[in-house]
């Protein structure tokens, strides 16, 4: 099964740069962990969950301080969430920056909120292209009748 | 007496967010316990039978010593895991209704919380929380619930605790002081404390499991 043996390297190659470059941490890993027969698609579903989340919560930041009187408060609601969501999925670099967002609210620092919410919209892109990555890769294994190997 | 097995066991789990709803499902039934969960601390009181004046809706008699259990079998509780941060009442609000309810006030309440307010867990403790869980949760957190979950079961069976209306209404009265000695106990994520059961009194026939 040479075709499995490539394919399962690729898989383990990719999903350690994704954690050597920060888009991942520890959290992935628990939440792949978690994923059985009895809920296969476990980590899928999560992630598409929190794409719609940080998509929704992006336009309410957006939307918020594009106002002429900037509700910071409603602006840091929305980013203790990302942070939240961010945080229980394992998306480091997305919680990163939600950190460094939190005090430009707290600031009422209208230019450092548009900053961090044009580095939360680029880093959600990216790591949104690399999980859909991985994903394909961990299809294209079960296609080729092999099986995901566990990190560890 | 004997083992109750974990599918036996019912948890209530409170999140406005819905990935980690998902999350808190998923290590639960991980963990072999039924799950329900609800997006809110209103919810979870409308699901626990409890109506905003505190009176239970089904008609019950007055004087019942486990009338918690008394409620609807299949929607009996044996556990409230709720989030501290939720929008409306927070899990923190929620912990005091069911501490001040007569009906709901031994089911044991665990809070989870993204961030590490010493003051707060502290209140939380305070208020009768059996756990403090700092997100996000993981697995070994769940191992700490069943200790927790088998004293509810054998407390049934017990007399020591009986849930009748006290002469004076003071529901937290009579738990302060097994608070008291185990709150040094329950200071988790501030340091890493002794885990409370190796000092609470373990009940007859139980076997526990590490």
């Amino acid at each position: 099964m040479d075709v499995v043996n490539q394919l399962q390297r690729q898989f383990l190659d990719y999903s350690a740069s994704l954690h050597r470059e920060g888009f991942l941490d520890d959290q992935f890993t628990q939440l792949q962990k978690l994923q059985d027969e009895n809920s296969p698609d476990f980590v899928v579903e999560v992630a598409s969950l929190f794409f719609e989340d940080c998509e929704k919560l992006i336009n309410n930041m957006a939307r918020a301080l594009e106002q002429q009187g900037v509700d910071f408060k409603q602006v840091d609601a929305s980013v203790h969430q990302l942070k939240g969501s961010s945080s229980s999925i394992g998306a480091m670099r997305v919680k990163n920056v939600c950190i460094a967002f939190r005090s430009f609210c707290e600031a009422q620092n209208r230019e450092g909120c548009l900053r961090c919410l044009q580095q939360v919209t680029h880093e959600y892109s990216l790591l949104k292209n690399k999980l859909q990555t991985l994903f394909r890769l961990e299809q294209q294994i079960l296609a080729a009748g092999g099986s995901v190997p566990a990190i560890e | 007496m004997g083992m109750a097995a974990d599918s036996e066991f019912h948890v209530l789990a409170v999140d406005d967010s819905i990935i980690d709803r998902k999350l808190i499902e998923r290590l639960l039934k991980t963990s072999s316990y039924q799950v329900t969960t609800v997006d809110s601390g209103s919810k979870a009181l409308e699901f626990l039978g409890l109506h905003e004046d505190d009176r239970i809706h089904q008609n019950t008699p007055s004087v019942s010593p486990n009338n918690h259990q008394w409620r609807l079998q299949e929607v009996e509780v044996n556990l409230v895991i709720t989030d501290y941060c939720m929008p409306g009442m927070t899990g923190y609000d929620l912990l005091k209704k069911i501490k001040e309810s007569s009906s709901l006030k031994n089911i044991p309440v665990v809070i989870m919380s993204s961030e590490n307010v010493p003051s707060r867990i502290s209140r939380c403790l305070e208020e009768g929380a059996e756990e403090f869980f700092l997100k996000p949760v993981r697995l070994s957190d769940l191992s700490k619930l069943r200790p927790h979950l088998l004293k509810t079961k054998s407390k049934d069976h017990c007399k020591e605790q009986v849930d009748e209306k006290p002469a004076f209404p003071s529901p937290k009265q009579e738990g302060k002081e097994e608070q008291q000695q185990s709150k040094n106990n329950k200071r988790k994520a501030m340091e890493e404390g002794v885990s409370p059961e190796r000092t609470r009194p373990r009940p007859n026939g139980i076997t526990s499991m590490v």
